[in-house]
């Protein structure tokens, strides 16, 4: 088991091999579907988007209601693979990871490597297990879309094995 | 049987659904976890079942992916009913879900924008052998419903086609669809027919044995098959990629075989009522 804590850097994230079991601390932002197409309009509009990406981490996941006295509610991961398109103009933004779960592209393997970053997959359909290990939840972009917000998480321990390592090598294949 | 009470009912149903695994699929999910060699896999088990455990006892929901909302209702005999009925269940399923902290989930299929907790899919059936009016709420998860397909296979294929057909569609959806999974497959029918044949094929028992020795014994040979893919949790491998198989089949057409099949994800919830008489 490998911990590591964010910020992180590329440079940083090269030790993590295709397979290793890793515990994630710090904070890493939500952003789904809509989230992703907006990001994207607004990159290709030049317009400045709700988060500054560079060296940050986006997971893939539209969490539940909060319950109160909780900090969030069920909070796994979903489909990857709907975000395939959005992943070139995130990357030039600088990005650093994903979190998701299933398999990616091939072009994705191919961006991953190209720029040095990385692809997490989070344990799927555990969503209630995963909330213990979120501190806070606060929105920072497109609220209007409910769950599909960008949230800011911070989180601690948050179990991840990578699914693509920097150099491209990946344990599920292609879809 | 008074509106108010019907409608919490149903609250109760959307709870239950939500934060309580089925026992069926919890005791597969263990067997599983106790069999599972692969240790990657099996930690990836052991994972899934607590979650189970961390749901039930927080009460949150098994999965952030709270579903579409399928609402099966089976008329038996001497029920009388109005469209009413079906005001209160939507009345009901969207209060559950709101005070139950579970995820708006619903959009317009274009205009998309913010999702609510409105809508859902009703499926009305007239039984003999039920007594009385049977609820169940099916709360389907987007990952596997995602990869449902259907075929319109030639009245003369074998069964081999058809067996190939469903390792084809498992494979397609892959990690992605969140396995171990429960296979459901409606023979038969109608395009539309075979589809939710498919989909009822979840609500029976998954841990007990197919009626129809034909479909029992085609159910067992496609697990085996299903597991020797090795897809496995998070498609990390070992031999848990599948924990039932569920067929229905009903006649057809000499001209047709349809076959739809339908993927849940280990997360297979339901949940269901039965009321002697309604009156409302």
């Amino acid at each position: 088991m490998i911990n590591i804590k964010t910020p992180i850097t590329k440079k940083e994230i090269k030790v993590l091999k295709a397979g290793d079991a890793v515990l994630l601390s710090g904070i890493i932002y939500t952003a789904r579907d809509q989230a992703h197409k907006k990001l994207v309009e607004l990159i290709e509009q030049n317009k400045k988007l709700p988060l500054e990406l560079k060296n940050q981490i986006v997971y893939y996941c539209g969490p539940t209601a909060t319950p109160p006295g909780k900090s969030i509610g069920s909070c796994g991961p979903t489909t990857s693979s709907r975000m395939d398109p959005f992943v070139e103009p995130l990357f030039k933004q600088g990005l650093l990871g994903m979190i998701g779960k299933g398999r990616r592209s091939k072009k994705v393997r191919d961006f991953v490597k190209k720029y040095n970053g990385i692809y997490f997959i989070s344990p799927s359909g555990c969503g209630a297990l995963l909330a213990g290990k979120v501190l806070s939840k606060t929105v920072v972009g497109f609220k209007e879309l409910g769950p599909e917000a960008i949230y800011r998480l911070e989180v601690k321990d948050f179990p991840l094995i990578v699914s693509i390592d920097p150099f491209g090598k990946s344990i599920l294949g292609d879809v | 049987m008074n509106k108010s009470k019907l409608k919490l009912e149903i609250e109760r149903l959307v709870e239950k659904a939500s934060f309580s695994l089925r026992k069926d699929v919890y005791k597969l999910i263990n067997k599983a976890y106790l069999a599972e060699k692969n240790n990657k896999a099996k930690t990836a088990l052991s994972w899934i079942l607590d979650n189970a455990k961390v749901a039930e006892a927080e009460r949150l929901a098994i999965c952030q992916d709270t579903g579409l909302p399928i609402i099966f209702i089976e008329i038996g005999k001497g029920i009388k009913i109005s469209s009413d009925l079906i005001d209160i269940i939507k009345e009901g399923i969207e209060s559950g879900y709101e005070k139950n902290y579970l995820r708006p989930s619903i959009v317009d299929p274009i205009k998309r924008g913010k999702p609510s907790y409105q809508g859902g899919v009703f499926h009305i059936d007239f039984s003999k052998n039920q007594k009385g009016l049977k609820i169940t709420l099916f709360p389907k998860g987007f990952g596997s419903e995602n990869k449902s397909r259907l075929r319109m296979f030639n009245p003369t294929v074998g069964i081999d086609k058809i067996e190939e057909f469903v390792l084809e569609t498992v494979t397609k959806a892959g990690p992605e669809a969140c396995p171990p999974f429960v296979v459901g497959v409606g023979i038969g029918g109608t395009s539309d027919h075979a589809i939710l044949l498919a989909k009822k094929a979840f609500l029976s028992e998954i841990d007990k044995p197919n009626p129809d020795i034909y479909l029992n014994t085609l159910e067992k040979t496609l697990v085996k098959k299903i597991n020797a893919l090795k897809i496995g949790p998070m498609g990390l491998g070992g031999n848990t990629t599948c924990l039932a198989v569920k067929i229905k089949k009903v006649k057809t057409h000499i001209a047709g075989l349809p076959v739809g099949v339908n993927i849940s994800c280990h997360a297979l919830r339901s949940a269901s009522v039965n009321f002697k008489r309604i009156i409302l």
